[in-house]
């Protein structure tokens, strides 16, 4: 009898989850709230992080491997270390790159600096290369998407090109499109070879793994610090924070894309009499060609949802001018600057897709005008439109709007946003207000304090306790490990109160995520439906969904938590609409014949079935509501996220500080995602799709 | 004449301590023994010659190594012991430049999937070969296009795999493995992805083009009718054991083991037999008012002979010259047993 009770309770999974919650309580209650009981909080004996951080970084900077340089300006040889002069070559190329792409689009002296002498230079005043006119731009995205893909697709690029134009963003447009253009490629070469790398020897790919998922789980702030202290600051920095964050996916893409490639495949390559460069140029790569492509449209997003947080660390552009708009809470300004961000990014994704679907016909017989009639078309059109705007600078004083119309004389629409802006907040302030209220002294609040009154030993407890029911030891020891580096810092508090802001949105976002996904994604249009409402959502930088919520909720954990849990929906509907996709149609017609209502497909068979794609979804949420609980610092939090962005202003152990959290933060969401995946994982082979 | 393929106790064995326990086993491999010591035996001991201009097909049940023994001899995969000579060359002992320059100028393959690159288009696909040899674009092209009629997919060069139906991709799957014009020509099981009715259709295409290309070749399904159809000689494999190699007539008479039998007891002999198998030596009785030819399936012809009820004269059809004679009893005993 007992023997039977206690295999039930090994067999069910939701009695072991009761009792590890029964525990749970037990020693949230018992335990008593003193800074000397170790089980109530730990002692903080790893305090010392972040400053061992930092030595790390400076010695490497100013002691290791010192070289002899020449120094021109004096005229003598120096001591310098090594890795100096290597972040200073690495610096310096990557914003020569980017500043050669700007100068050919927006005109300027700088490259041409770079071949002559200064004072030269100076006395040849008229030495400058000329601005590429907003015309001939405009044109040229013209020519490009109609040879891409037709008609449809230049007038796309067309009229973007355009409204960015008139509307006067020309210049930050141009400033962040050279950021992207050199930085995509960087992380496609780079996410390449190290995917090209792990998918040949399995030992790399075991050991990118672990690294791939504190990259992308980190929040981007974070490296910001360390990349000031390495790099200082200026496009090249904001360049380098967008490839640590851009290129994990690229490499995640890459692997997954080549080792989905069937193995006949490789064989036919083989057996095609190709060597091995010639398997991998003609073979593995363009037959993943599908992923590595969805990998290059990522990293663009990436580069494009960082330019605000690039602009930190002093790239220019529309990020630059989205950030001072919000500083002096002008939404409308702030709106259009996001508008062409994401302008932008529809544009690039579009012409990159297009693109790599781009046929080559082997039985045409052009001459070479026909060949190349629209590069034609477009250097005439340069050359005219540039004549024409030379021209007509007599006629214009001051600003030739026909090279470039600047901020405050384009168009706008900026004060007609401000307006609706102001009458919303004017119509529902007392309703917004009082839900505010409510939302932070019912819920919030209490929420709050009760994950802060939580003894640390209970708190491990349920993680690894979870852990083990979902995995096994090894699981929980791996959870436990990671908190455990936590627990033993002087932040767990700060930690605690990221979790309890974390868990909110993540409940909150997943079920949002669902319901909208179970209930438009039920049927093949309305999926669709969602999920190009999911893609439009993604364009926007995350750094977008604050502007609203500032407004409506003041400076609260109201609004960071609403813009938390309005951006993590995103994945976790998506995945929800895949996962109901997923659901094979004759277990539907199963379904149906044996005469479900709505209500119980959904519960029996579509959920059931989903549960494993849905949880995944789950996991990218976690991802997502930190990344914009720790943004949120922003605009004023007490988490963890507010002295990472402190850390910014810290310059003697900023570096250490930000690195040291920023990897707590990644620690929280990979203990969750070990659970989550295990989870997933074990459902999968349960319902045999694995 | 030397046999294009030569196998010479061939091993294939997956396992991490395959080189020893074979090592150790002298020859004589036991399937059960080596899976409890964690090692898979693929191959076990197969020795056969392939003669210029035959087909020779692999017949045997999924998990029997009959794609492995393939794999061998078109060193997709290395074998771990034995010989396996082409035109003479022991290509175990290549190495890799050797290797691709065999594959550039002898060998062709077909597989069951298809295998085609996805992102390139039938014309493309079928010219990768030469491209990869360096063939020029334009004279590689011209050639793929001649392939493309030689299949029967005219009209369709542009065409994405994708867009496709799976015995048009084979298609393109066949003209890619002869672009570069082999003397050897493997095929893994490629009529298996496909439907009945157009399997039928892609047998007597193959057979057409056979008749017209004539190359050395090694043929892998797990349809015994396929390989009863197709074959000039049949090998049976069971666990990585060829259990009889002979032409089909041998095989469906004379089955080596209970495992043969098991495939031929449902055949019916008289649509696979040819004439030869059953003919007597030459008669002097023999009627001079029909022939048959000794490489005639006994079905095609059966009517005749037995409207004619006389013994009748066996022929060569190469050279016309009598070779034996036939007794309608024979026949009647084919058909109906007894």
């Amino acid at each position: 009898m007992d023997k039977n009770y206690l295999e039930t309770i090994r067999n069910s999974k939701p009695a072991q989850f009761g009792i590890l919650i029964l525990i749970f309580l037990i020693l949230y209650f018992l335990i008593p709230q003193s800074e000397n009981n170790y089980l109530w909080r730990l002692p903080s004996v790893l305090k010392g992080i972040p400053l061992a951080i930092n030595n790390v970084i400076f010695n490497a900077l100013y002691e290791w491997f010192p070289l002899k340089v020449w120094d021109p300006v004096f005229e003598m040889y120096e001591e310098k270390a090594a890795f100096r002069e290597f972040t200073k070559a690495v610096s310096q190329g990557l914003l020569f790159l980017i500043t050669v792409v700007r100068e050919l689009l927006l005109g300027g002296d700088k490259i041409i600096d770079v071949f002559v002498s200064d004072s030269w230079l100076k006395e040849n005043d008229w030495l400058s290369w000329p601005a590429l006119p907003w015309t001939a731009t405009t044109v040229g995205a013209f020519l490009l998407g109609y040879q891409l893909n037709g008609i449809r697709l230049g007038l796309l690029g067309g009229i973007g090109a355009l409204y960015i134009s008139v509307f006067g963003n020309y210049v930050p447009s141009i400033q962040t499109l050279s950021f992207v253009l050199i930085t995509t490629p960087i992380c496609f070469v780079l996410g390449l070879s190290f995917g090209i790398w792990g998918y040949l020897d399995k030992k790399v790919e075991t050991a990118l793994q672990p690294v791939l998922n504190v990259m992308q789980t980190m929040p981007q702030f974070a490296y910001l610090v360390p990349i000031i202290a390495l790099f200082g600051l200026g496009d090249h920095a904001g360049s380098i924070a967008t490839i640590i964050i851009a290129t994990p996916p690229m490499i995640r893409n890459t692997i997954l894309g080549l080792k989905r490639i069937s193995p006949e495949v490789v064989e036919a390559g083989l057996m095609s009499g190709c060597t091995k460069p010639q398997l991998l140029f003609k073979v593995l790569i363009p037959a993943a060609r599908r992923d590595i492509l969805n990998g290059v449209n990522t990293v663009i997003m990436q580069c494009l949802a960082m330019v605000v947080i690039a602009s930190f660390v002093g790239a220019k552009g529309l990020g630059l001018n989205l950030k001072i708009a919000l500083n002096s809470l002008k939404i409308g300004k702030a709106a259009e600057a996001g508008l062409c961000i994401v302008i932008i990014a529809v544009i690039l994704d579009r012409f990159t897709k297009a693109w790599a679907d781009k046929q080559k016909d082997y039985f045409e017989n052009l001459t070479f005008f026909q060949r190349y009639k629209l590069l034609i078309i477009f250097a005439i059109s340069v050359v005219i439109f540039s004549i024409i705007a030379f021209i007509s600078g007599g006629y214009f004083d001051k600003i030739n709007y026909l090279y470039v119309i600047p901020i405050e004389k384009g168009l706008t629409i900026a004060h007609y946003i401000d307006g609706a802006v102001d009458w919303v907040w004017e119509t529902f302030f007392y309703s917004l207000n009082s839900f505010n209220k409510f939302l932070l002294t019912q819920v919030l609040g209490p929420m709050k304090h009760a994950y802060l009154g939580m003894p640390v030993i209970a708190t491990f407890t349920l993680a690894m306790g979870a852990a083990y029911i979902v995995g096994n030891s090894r699981t929980a020891l791996i959870v436990g490990g990671m908190l455990l580096f936590i627990a033993l810092s002087e932040y767990w508090d700060r930690a605690l109160i990221t979790m309890y802001m974390g868990s909110f949105a993540v409940i909150m976002a997943s079920l949002n995520g669902i319901i909208l996904g179970s209930i438009f994604g039920r049927t093949e249009r309305g999926g669709r439906i969602l999920l190009s409402f999911c893609d439009f959502f993604e364009t926007f930088p995350s750094f977008v969904y604050l502007i609203p919520v500032i407004f409506l909720f003041n400076i609260t954990d109201t609004s960071v938590l609403i813009a938390a849990i309005v951006y993590a929906t995103v994945p976790a509907t998506r995945y929800t609409v895949w996962g109901l996709k997923s659901v094979p149609l004759s277990l539907h017609e199963a379904g149906t014949m044996s005469g479900v209502s709505a209500f119980q497909r959904w519960t029996n068979i579509e959920i059931p079935i989903a549960f494993p794609t849905v949880m995944l979804g789950v996991n990218q949420t976690v991802v997502f509501s930190l990344q914009m609980v720790i943004l949120g610092a922003l605009i004023g939090t007490e988490d963890l996220g507010q002295i990472i962005f402190g850390a910014l202003s810290r310059t003697k152990d900023g570096a250490g500080v930000a690195l040291t959290l920023g990897i707590f933060v990644s620690l929280i969401a990979i203990c969750v995602d070990v659970i989550v995946r295990n989870w997933a994982e074990e459902r999968k082979k349960a319902l045999g799709l694995a | 004449m030397s046999p294009t393929i030569s196998c010479d106790s061939v091993y294939k064995i997956f396992g991490a301590n395959a080189n020893k326990l074979l090592a150790d086993s002298n020859g004589s491999v036991d399937a059960k023994q080596f899976q409890e010591a964690g090692c898979i035996v693929g191959v076990n001991n197969a020795s056969f010659d392939v003669e210029k201009g035959e087909m020779l097909v692999v017949m045997g049940l999924s998990g029997s190594g009959k794609s492995t023994l393939l794999r061998c001899i078109s060193r997709l995969t290395d074998a771990t012991a034995g010989k396996i000579l082409v035109d003479g060359e022991d290509i175990c002992l290549m190495n890799n430049k050797q290797l691709v320059e065999l594959r550039r100028e002898k060998m062709g393959m077909v597989f069951q999937n298809f295998a085609l690159l996805p992102h390139k288009t039938v014309i493309e696909n079928i010219a990768f070969p030469l491209q990869v040899k360096g063939v020029s674009t334009e004279n590689s092209m011209y050639k793929a296009l001649e392939m493309v009629e030689l299949v029967g997919l005219k009209g369709r060069e542009n065409y994405f795999p994708r867009e496709l139906s799976g015995g048009q991709q084979q298609r393109v799957g066949i003209a890619r493995s002869l672009a570069v014009e082999p003397d050897i020509w493997f095929l893994d099981e490629p009529f298996s992805a496909l439907d009945p009715l157009i399997r039928k259709e892609m047998q007597d295409e193959f057979l057409r083009l056979q008749g017209v290309l004539n190359k050395t070749i090694m043929f892998v399904t797990h349809d015994f009718d396929e390989a009863l159809r197709l074959a000039d000689r049949i090998a049976i494999m069971k666990d990585g054991i060829i259990e009889q190699l002979d032409t089909p007539g041998n095989i469906v008479l004379n089955p080596a083991t209970d495992y043969v039998k098991k495939f031929t007891e449902d055949v019916p002999r008289e649509k696979v037999l040819k004439i030869e198998s059953i003919m007597d030596p030459k008669d002097t009785n023999a009627s001079d008012n029909l022939k048959v030819s000794k490489d005639d399936i006994i079905e095609s012809v059966a009517e005749k002979i037995l409207n004619s009820k006389e013994i009748i004269k066996v022929i060569d059809p190469k050279d016309s010259s009598e070779v034996g004679s036939i007794n309608p009893s024979k026949v009647i005993k084919v058909l109906f047993g007894g």
